[in-house]
């Protein structure tokens, strides 16, 4: 191949390192001023912001093996809790005085996360598609009883809890206030996340895309597809243990719910909304998820199912995410259509805006009926007082909702007309 | 010392439960050679390449590369020891652009196996040969396309071209021209006989005139048994082929 290699054509492809350093710097500016804009500078909104940092971390780790190697598992949360469990007991030993800088914490995360990604992927990577997705799930109901069939090490349901402020060594940084907690977690999430991405320009890390399209070729130029997954695995174990270290921090406790099937579920959610096709895919969906879930269920006791309609909802109408919604306006935003598409957009926005007034007037009485009937039937839904024992409400909530969708599908005419225009093809 | 022959199987058998696909082949191929593997639909062409390859385990019998057993191996055993194959149904890496269909297909034999601490980029080695090989299947210009976009003729240059970007010395290429018009297969025999210097190279393949261009030798395989290897002008000759095989022979 020699021969080859010296006519060799145009030289290789070179990353426009410039580029990526813009963002990068971008980027850390703004994770550092986000605790001080308006909206965001209390202790809860802090808060969220670390449990979005935790939670990018964690999507991130989970798309490694699903959007970058095909493996779908319905048990990340085993790493993330294990890697938590890890973190959690050597936080004690700080407590009792082990001279460990706290800030350190999540690195134990990460090699509880690898060890039990050696561990259980050794055995599960061996088949891909719906065998390692069933057995993932077998691993994860597994890891799940065990936490509480040994109390001793995961301290059952009520958990193991530690303080993150009482450290022998902490170099100034006591990580007693939120803000403080929350410069640490994210720098470990930017690190975490710069390697994450680095592993997948790495030789084995090409190799993971490879494995995902086409196990057999990829064994057919000198692969183990098997031994790819395992290493696919033991990374994405790695980072989730990560995110489960920063949750040790972060909340001082980890318990049963740390390994469960929900957040298993939830990390999936947050990856697939995001976009699996795109590496920053799943952070958008962590940031997203996680401010409904704390948000929502500010509002309403309804939340869980808001967020499952808006899961239908995202999977029915962009299935590659909302990082491919943003890949798909791209070409649009410097040319003069985008303008065309954007006043669609907006007019396609006041139907949607009536058909959600709707189902929301529908939704939060028909709650309050069925499983709040003790606190009466007078409510105040939308700025409004009702009484959702009469039938005004109801034959108003219907009608909005009716009369929203058919306005929608006359306006959504609108926006893919503009989009034809723009020559962007199909619309969204 | 390198052993004479490139190929050699002893005996080859496979059995898929009752049915008796390939049964007792036996098959020197010499080192540099050009040889193909004609036969009717069924005749076990395929089935052969399976085994050679390490898709599959011969039931009994020994297969030697290079001198080397490798009857029980698996694919990407077999691979690293020099040997690749392509497929008759084309078998890429849909999702990846081409060049880097190509880049993967190089990364094993240039040595950075699980190589997990540097980035593919910097890799300049990698990156040239999977350019030169991507002039070489004349799709430079279709660098960054990914590789599920292709038309059919591009992908069936791409499936040779995952095949020798390894530098593998024993090529298998299993009907590299199926479903090609005239000129898109005399431009894969060119492309064939260009990347097969100095290898050794097996092909299936259903087109008689390509058979008879490219190969130095013929076998001819019916129901899973080889009847005759041969010349290509004694195999166009011989009684018992034409008997056996029902295609017809054009003029050699």
């Amino acid at each position: 191949m020699t021969d080859a290699a010296a006519a060799a054509g145009p030289p290789p492809a070179v990353v426009p390192v410039g580029r990526g350093r813009r963002w990068l710097i971008f980027t850390v500016a703004l994770l550092v001023v986000l605790p001080y804009l308006p909206g965001l500078d209390t202790d809860y909104g802090r808060s969220l912001l670390t449990q979005m940092a935790i939670a990018a971390v964690f999507a991130l780790s989970f798309n490694l093996l699903f959007g970058q190697t095909g493996l779908l598992s319905f048990g990340h949360a085993v790493y993330f809790g294990l890697g938590g469990y890890a973190a959690i007991h050597v936080m004690r030993a700080i407590n009792q005085g082990l001279p460990l800088p706290m800030v350190l914490v999540p690195l134990i995360g990460a090699a509880g996360g690898l060890l039990g990604g050696l561990m259980f992927g050794a055995m599960t990577t061996r088949r891909a598609g719906t065998i390692f997705a069933l057995i993932s799930l077998g691993v994860g109901e597994l890891m799940h009883a065990a936490t509480f069939m040994l109390p001793g090490l995961f301290g059952g349901e009520e958990g193991i809890t530690a303080s993150r402020t009482r450290a022998p060594l902490d170099f100034g940084v006591t990580l007693g206030p939120q803000l403080h907690v929350y410069y640490v977690v994210v720098t470990w999430a930017v690190v975490a996340a710069m390697l994450m991405y680095a592993f997948t320009r790495t030789p084995v890390g090409r190799m993971c895309n490879a494995v995902r399209d086409n196990p057999e070729r990829a064994e057919f130029v000198g692969y183990s597809a098997q031994r790819v997954r395992f290493i696919a695995f033991a990374v994405a174990g790695l980072f989730a243990g990560l995110a489960g270290g920063l949750h040790a921090i972060n909340y001082e406790i980890v318990a049963a719910d740390a390994v469960s099937a929900q957040r298993s579920g939830t990390v999936l959610i947050m990856a697939y909304i995001g976009g699996t096709g795109h590496f920053i895919g799943p952070v958008l969906g962590a940031i997203v998820i996680t401010w409904l879930q704390s948000s929502l269920s500010g509002y309403t006791s309804a939340w869980l199912f808001y967020l499952g309609v808006f899961f239908i909802v995202m999977i029915l109408c962009a299935p590659s995410g909302i990082a491919a919604l943003i890949v798909a306006h791209r070409p649009l935003v410097r040319s003069r259509a985008f303008f065309g598409v954007l006043a669609a957009y907006a007019i396609a926005l006041a139907p949607l805006a009536l058909m959600g007034a709707g189902a929301v007037l529908l939704i939060e009485m028909s709650y309050r009926l069925s499983t709040q009937p003790e606190l009466g039937t007078q409510m105040r839904l939308l700025w409004t007082p009702l009484d959702a024992a009469s039938a005004w409400p109801w034959i108003i909530a219907t009608g909005a909702l009716a009369a929203g969708v058919l306005l929608f599908r006359a306006t959504w005419r609108l926006v893919t007309a503009a989009w034809d225009r723009a020559g962007g093809g199909a619309s969204p | 010392m390198t052993p004479a022959y490139a190929l050699q199987l002893r005996d080859v058998e496979k059995r898929f439960g009752m049915t008796h696909v390939i049964r007792s082949v036996s098959l020197d191929i010499a080192r540099g050679e050009r040889h193909a593997i004609i036969g009717p639909n069924g005749a076990g062409k395929s089935t052969l390449f399976n085994l050679i390859s390490g898709r599959f385990v011969p039931t009994r019998g020994s297969i030697r590369l290079n001198g080397e057993e490798i009857a029980a191996a698996t694919p990407f055993a077999i691979n690293r020891r020099g040997l690749a194959r392509s497929f008759q149904v084309t078998n890429m890496f849909p999702r990846l652009s081409v060049f880097e269909n190509l880049r993967c297909s190089v990364l094993w034999s240039l040595g950075y196996r699980y190589c997990f601490w540097r980035s593919v980029d910097t890799l300049h080695d990698a990156g040239e040969l999977a350019n030169a090989v991507l002039e070489q299947i004349g799709l430079a210009a279709r660098r960054d396309v990914v590789a599920g976009v292709l038309t059919y003729a591009e992908q069936r240059a791409l499936e040779i071209g995952i095949t020798i970007a390894g530098g593998a010395s024993v090529i298998l290429l299993d009907e590299p021209t199926a479903g090609m018009s005239r000129r898109e297969a005399d431009h894969v025999v060119a492309l064939i006989r260009r990347v097969s210097q100095g290898r050794t190279l097996v092909m299936v393949e259903h087109d008689m005139s390509v058979v008879f261009d490219l190969a130095d030798r013929i076998s001819v395989l019916v129901y899973g048994e080889i009847i005759a290897t041969d010349t290509p002008e004694r195999i166009h000759g011989n009684a018992a082929v034409q008997t056996a095989y029902l295609g017809t022979l054009p003029d050699a």
